[in-house]
């Protein structure tokens, strides 16, 4: 036959390749997002496990040890109420990954299938949903939060729930935006010729090719999501007392800044490094991803 | 006409189509008037210059168009007119009465899915199979068009296969509802030359094995003498010749089908200038009146000036050309096109 494959056989290899190959592919090539990623397994770990690795019940109050530095007894010292620091810091975990989780979630799925729609229906049902998404995207988002967080209720879940709201807009613009150029491809034609419905063409063959982008989106917006809890936390308006968060203890050791500054450092390098870990895997993610910023 | 005593597959009667223009200015007509029929199991070339409304015809029998294109007269399909049959209805035909080849095979096929995959789905959204009995189907359905370890491509993605197998692919999907007409919108356009003949071949030898009508929507006439029993010639959105393929390529009744086949390259022609028509296709919003070729026509007359009627001259072939009757026009020297 003269048209066999022709295609050089490091790239064959690379595609009979199964998904546990390329992925640990990606890990080998870039070290930085392996550690990133041990990072945050870490920390999903630490949320899972916490009633049983931390050593003492996080709002267990001790008078006789207030706003002590670190020791053998606590790791991390105590905080103004004598409350074990590294043990809240491990249960304020799992809040942080609850939060980030859950307003990602909210916003994939109200963004996506929103995006998907504007740009597949086009007209006037796009101009309404872009017109909308310019009025989100004008907002200062934790302003807007803060306002939505105020008609559902101050809590950790309404403000997240708020959070992924105020973030459904990013992923909407950039679904639209993939969905445009995806719905000009010869294959969605193709697939009209061969019977297949406008809901059936967006789900099997314009989701799939759109995902990547918006995936990296996703992993970028948990850093945000993250930092969003802390603030609103911080604020008042997400964790209540006396459960831990990472940005509620910010906000209580803010409070004694003066006497006993160090107790913000442990929250505040976990925001940092998680938010950096999230930041980093989804960098990574957005060049593994793309084939025009190919590796040699 | 041909198919006189068989019912069409294919009967297009009248069919218009035109664009709206933006505000304020008038709709443009890129087809007009257009009247055929196709027999079950016929292969028809469409032919014509780029700009000439064979593509646009070939999107508007599969409904394909976008929401601005006019569409007026009728084209029934297997007597259901896919003009006006409903969104659901049309979902149903396509793929299973009507398909479509596209020119492009290298961006007809989705990325993220494995051929076998999109061939079993336009499978699947006709007909209710088992996973297993669907594998069966699609691998056999590879295995028709001639593509070796048929098992092993299934679980190969688009990007894996040369343009040719790609196109291979593309006419096994097409075939795997065994459709009644196929449309292929310049099937090998992108390929090589040697891969351009064996997929027609294909082509040629499934239509006969399964009795699927075809319609070559193309500007290769080497293609059409060669696949085709009949040949329609377009130009500015008209018919101007309907024939079967020998008469049209030897002996061709309308001025400007000869211009074409005069203006295919000649082997045995001494060093020089090619053979053209002179003038260009009139754009949509400037036709003429009377007869849309005469502009270039060297046998213009003053009976051209009047719209010209597209009239039966033998049995089987129409031209539309009044004078057609007038002189007799050079065809394409027998046996270059082979």
């Amino acid at each position: 036959m003269t048209d066999a494959t022709v295609q050089a056989p490091h790239q064959a290899q690379i595609d009979r390749d199964g998904f546990v190959t390329r992925f640990r592919h990606w890990l080998t090539d870039d070290p930085v997002a392996a550690i990133a990623l041990a990072v945050l397994c870490m920390i999903v770990g630490c949320a899972i496990f916490a009633p049983w690795i931390s050593p003492y019940d996080p709002t267990l109050q001790n008078y006789d040890a207030m706003l002590e530095g670190p020791s053998a007894a606590h790791l991390l010292g105590t905080d103004d109420l004598g409350r074990d620091v590294f043990s809240r810091l491990i249960h304020g975990a799992s809040a942080s990954v609850y939060a980030s989780c859950l307003a990602v979630g909210v916003a994939s799925l109200l963004g996506i299938p929103v995006g998907l729609i504007a740009g597949y229906a086009g007209g006037w049902v796009d101009e309404a949903i872009s017109r909308v998404i310019d009025t989100f995207l004008s907002f200062p988002a934790i302003v807007l939060a803060i306002a939505v967080t105020g008609v559902l209720g101050i809590g950790l879940t309404n403000a997240m729930i708020s959070v992924g709201i105020v973030f459904a807009p990013q992923l909407a613009r950039l679904a639209r935006a993939r969905t445009l150029v995806l719905k000009q491809e010869l294959y969605v034609d193709a697939a009209h010729c061969f019977g297949a419905s406008p809901a059936w063409i967006l789900a099997r063959h314009i989701l799939p090719n759109a995902i990547q982008p918006v995936l990296v989106q996703m992993t970028l917006l948990m850093a945000v999501a993250l930092l969003a809890e802390a603030s609103l936390s911080f604020l008042g308006l997400g964790m209540q007392p006396p459960d831990p968060s990472w940005g509620s203890m910010i906000a209580r050791a803010y409070l004694y800044a003066q006497i006993a500054p160090a107790q913000m450092y442990a929250p505040g390098i976990a925001i940092l490094v998680t938010a950096l870990a999230f930041n980093t895997v989804g960098e990574s993610l957005r060049e593994a991803l793309d084939p025009t910023s190919a590796k040699p | 006409m041909t198919g006189a005593a068989i019912r069409p597959i294919l009967d297009v009667r009248d069919l218009s189509i035109g664009f709206r223009g933006r505000r304020g200015q008038p709709a443009l007509n890129i087809v007009h008037d257009l009247n055929f029929r196709i027999a079950p199991g016929e292969r028809v070339g469409l032919v014509g210059e780029s700009g000439c409304g064979k593509s646009v015809t070939g999107l508007a029998l599969m409904r394909l168009l976008p929401g601005a294109a006019q569409i007026g007269g009728q084209i029934l399909l297997d007597g259901k007119d896919m003009a006006t049959v409903s969104q659901g209805e049309i979902r149903r035909m396509r793929g299973k009465k009507i398909a479509m080849i596209f020119q492009e095979p290298m961006s007809a096929l989705d990325p993220v899915f494995t051929v076998g995959e999109q061939i079993a789905e336009a499978l699947r959204l006709h007909e209710n199979l088992s996973k297993a009995d669907e594998r069966d189907r699609v691998i056999a359905a590879l295995a028709d068009v001639g593509i070796p370890a048929p098992k092993r491509r299934y679980d190969e993605y688009p990007h894996q296969l040369s343009g040719g197998m790609r196109q291979r692919v593309m006419i096994a999907m097409a075939l795997i509802n065994r459709p009644d007409l196929i449309i292929a919108d310049e099937p090998t356009t992108a390929l090589d030359v040697t891969i351009q003949a064996q997929i027609m071949d294909l082509l040629t030898r499934l239509s006969e094995d399964t009795g699927t009508a075809l319609l070559f929507i193309t500007h290769d006439l080497g293609v059409v003498a060669e696949t085709c029993q009949r040949m329609i010639t377009m130009y500015a959105g008209e018919i101007v010749e309907d024939a079967p393929v020998d008469d049209a390529l030897l002996s061709p009744r309308h001025p400007y089908t000869s211009g074409l086949l005069r203006s295919l390259p000649h082997f045995n022609m001494e060093k020089g200038r090619f053979a053209h028509i002179p003038g260009r296709v009139p754009s949509p919003g400037a036709m003429p009146t009377g007869c849309r070729f005469a502009p270039r026509c060297a046998h213009a007359a003053d009976a051209c000036t009047a719209p010209q009627e597209l009239r039966d001259i033998a049995a089987d072939r129409r031209v539309r050309c009044v004078r057609a009757d007038d002189f007799v026009l050079d065809g394409a020297v027998a046996g270059e096109t082979a």
